[in-house]
């Protein structure tokens, strides 16, 4: 397929892999944070791992959409679905995340919610033009990439005065997310997480661009290299962090330049402003509560607002005790590392959201790692 | 008054109604001028509530498989449920190694279904059923309030002669056997999802619904030690893959480079963020040989129209975890899982 595979290719990748092995100096160690999802995913089904010396560790960060979406952000969902009766429509990742009362979005349909699986906004929107009788609730999840086709979809609801369509928002920010993991007492104070050195978001950057990064190659003197989805997009973006490490340089890189400015997406950027404002504060899963890590409504397009319109509100829910998504989407655990893995939890009964979409640490890991633990 | 007349099903405009369902003289008029003119042949002429069929000399066991067919959308490209349903079960009794002779078909409708589309359905079955040889020799109709169904369900059931000899099984891969695969993966689930409402896309991806049992023959009169054969319907090469492993207790390595992906269907895999390894075929076959005879079974199955595209995509090696494993393009490994629910496509 042109303008995929040439980012696939093995022999490519023998090279970039040998180019590491030389430039990783033996005697250190290097750990690098991929903090986007789509390089976790890529990283377990490319088996880059198995092309990387064994002294330059990846550590799954936390930029997978669902992963970070709180217990009680999924029942406000199933609560508009199951007590309002409003047509709910959400991305197709979302439908398995594990809620309260062993309930899902999937349980919840099984249940009589009409809950739907939409690829875009605008398919939630053409459902509300197609579904007047009934309210339609697009639940809006997903880091930068996915606010501003929401935005979209709020303004033109708004152009063609529809009255029953609304949005959950829960969109949330990258830079909030990464500082929170800079200022974790794992990082700063107790080293339990030694951390060389982050891959940058590949499609969240095309949107923001590359200079909110600056701030925590200054500030954390951590290097940053934005690097695309592809297998050799992380293979090169690994080896300019070897590079910096052994330079001792922090800066903001640009791997993926063939999409990512540093300026990023004006447009979108100025779609976003106009529509949402800062939430003061937001909780994730794994990050807890984090301030201004999240978007809300703005005032102007309230009435698109599904919290305000049927009067949701939401309610903080505990994790599963045993579960270890929390450490793991901040870095500190692997896996494996957590008891649940693979037992209790795997990708058919997700105890936890990490286990749910294919971007998640632990359903990459089961999904296509997992024989690595395991004695031949 | 005209002596027995009854005025003609209106196959144009006409729509399916409960009372063709009802047992009555309706049920019987769809019977007579829907499904008899258009499947016929002499066992349905009978018009028994069963039919009563020879079998073949010699010695030999009967093999019988059954399907249920509730594709969404009923028409798509390449296809529909009629052939579809046809095909399916047959292609279960061949991989068994059995000649499919006899298909049963009951059909469930939905009330307010357009006859007309009923009768393009059953014109689809009967001419599946004339090409793969197999009449339908026996039949049922009932018919679900509106809301109750999706149009049409059809279920058909397969009776195959296995003649002695043949042992073909999942649990029967062994250590050193050859994966081969019959041609390009992925095309009907993806045709499928080209026409889905939410998704419509404009493709050049068909549907390779196809009866596959002379395929089979021509794989089995090869001489080939043949272990297990399959066909990679729901949850595609993977899962049918660990579904052997599983059955078998082996583990399994494919190389990703080697396995047959339309481009097409790789493209729109990829922006839909689905894996073609996950992805339906209704006209491919999986077939587990002896490691020595893979280059002759790879010969007779490219011999055949049907396995043109046919290739060597893996191997069978012990594994107390029964993984299925792939050195994938980029030359790392990975596991290729059972599949998940459905393939739900990915976010970012």
């Amino acid at each position: 397929m042109k303008y995929v595979d040439e980012y696939r290719d093995g022999e490519l990748a023998q090279g970039l892999a040998a180019a590491i092995a030389k430039e990783a100096r033996p005697e250190r160690r290097y750990h690098f944070m991929e903090f986007c999802g789509g390089h976790t995913h890529a990283i377990s089904r490319y088996g880059v791992t198995d092309l990387l010396p064994a002294n330059v560790r990846m550590i799954h960060g936390p930029g997978c959409p669902v992963c970070v979406l709180p217990i009680g952000r999924v029942d406000q969902a199933i609560r508009l679905a199951l007590k309002h009766n409003v047509i709910l429509c959400t991305y197709g990742d979302c439908l398995r995340v594990p809620a309260s009362d062993g309930l899902s979005l999937l349980k919840a349909k099984a249940r009589g919610g009409d809950i739907r699986m939409v690829y875009s906004s605008a398919d939630a929107l053409k459902l509300a033009q197609e579904n007047p009788e009934k309210q339609v609730v697009f639940f809006a999840i997903g880091f930068e990439t996915t606010t501003p086709p929401t935005a979209v979809a709020i303004k033109q609801a708004k152009a063609m005065g529809l009255k029953n369509f609304s949005v959950l928002c829960c969109h949330v920010l990258t830079p909030s997310a990464i500082s929170n993991i800079l200022e974790s007492p794992e990082v700063r104070k107790l080293g339990t997480v030694p951390l060389d050195g982050f891959i940058g978001p590949a499609h969240v950057s095309t949107i923001i661009g590359s200079r909110p990064y600056e701030f925590f190659a200054e500030e954390y003197r951590k290097p940053v290299v934005i690097a695309g989805f592809e297998p050799l997009d992380v293979m090169q973006a690994i080896r300019m962090l070897v590079r910096q490490v052994n330079e001792g340089r922090a800066e903001v890189e640009n791997e993926f330049s063939r999409a990512v400015s540093r300026e990023g997406n004006l447009k979108a950027q100025n779609l976003v402003a106009e529509v949402f404002e800062l939430r003061r504060a937001f909780e994730w899963r794994g990050l807890h509560t984090v301030p201004y890590s999240a978007l809300r409504i703005r005032g102007g397009f309230a009435e698109f607002d599904a919290e305000q319109r049927f009067g949701e509100d939401y309610v903080s829910v505990p994790d599963h005790k045993a579960c270890e998504c929390g450490a793991i989407l901040r870095g500190v655990k692997r896996p494996q590392d957590c008891k649940l893995f693979g037992t209790v939890c795997t990708p058919e009964n997700p105890v936890g959201s990490c286990m749910v979409s294919s971007e998640g640490a632990c359903a990459a890991h089961y999904t296509y790692g997992r024989f690595r633990e395991l004695p031949a | 008054m005209k002596q027995n007349y009854i005025r003609p099903l209106d196959l144009k405009h006409g729509r399916v109604d409960m009372s063709h369902g009802s047992g009555g003289r309706a049920m019987a008029q769809l019977i007579d001028e829907l499904f008899a003119p258009l499947l016929g042949n002499d066992y349905l002429a009978q018009g028994n509530d069963g039919s009563v069929m020879p079998l073949p000399d010699g010695p030999g066991r009967l093999v019988m498989a059954t399907d249920a067919h509730v594709v969404s959308p009923l028409f798509f490209p390449g296809g529909d449920i009629g052939c579809l349903s046809v095909h399916g079960t047959i292609n279960d009794v061949a991989v068994m190694g059995a000649k499919p002779l006899y298909l049963s078909a009951s059909f469930i409708l939905e009330e307010g279904f357009a006859l007309a589309d009923l009768k393009r359905i059953v014109e689809s079955m009967a001419a599946a059923a004339k090409e793969a040889g197999v009449p339908v020799v026996t039949g049922d109709t009932k018919v679900v309030e509106q809301g109750k169904g999706d149009g049409v369900f059809i279920s058909t059931t397969g009776v195959g002669w296995l003649p002695a000899g043949i042992e073909l099984s999942g649990n029967r891969a062994a250590a050193g056997d050859a994966i081969l695969v019959s041609g390009p993966i992925g095309d009907h689930g993806m045709a499928i999802m080209s026409q889905r409402e939410s998704l419509a896309f404009e493709s050049p991806i068909v549907s390779d619904t196809a009866a596959l049992h002379g395929l089979v023959a021509d794989l089995l009169a090869s001489g080939v030690q043949v272990k297990v054969l399959r066909d990679p319907t729901r949850g595609g090469l993977g899962t049918t893959l660990n579904e052997i492993a599983r059955q078998s207790g082996v583990g399994m390595m494919l190389q990703e480079a080697r396995i047959p992906v339309q481009p097409a269907v790789a493209a729109a895999c990829e922006f839909l963020g689905l894996d073609p390894l996950y992805c339906a075929c209704e006209g491919r076959l999986i077939a587990i040989v002896a490691g020595e005879d893979k280059d002759k079974a790879l010969a007779a199955l490219q011999a055949h129209p049907q396995g043109t595209g046919a290739a060597i995509v893996g191997s069978v090696h012990e594994d107390p975890h029964h993984f299925v494993q792939m050195t994938t393009g980029f030359g790392g490994k990975r596991i290729v899982d059972w599949l998940t629910g459905e393939q739900l496509p990915r976010i970012c």
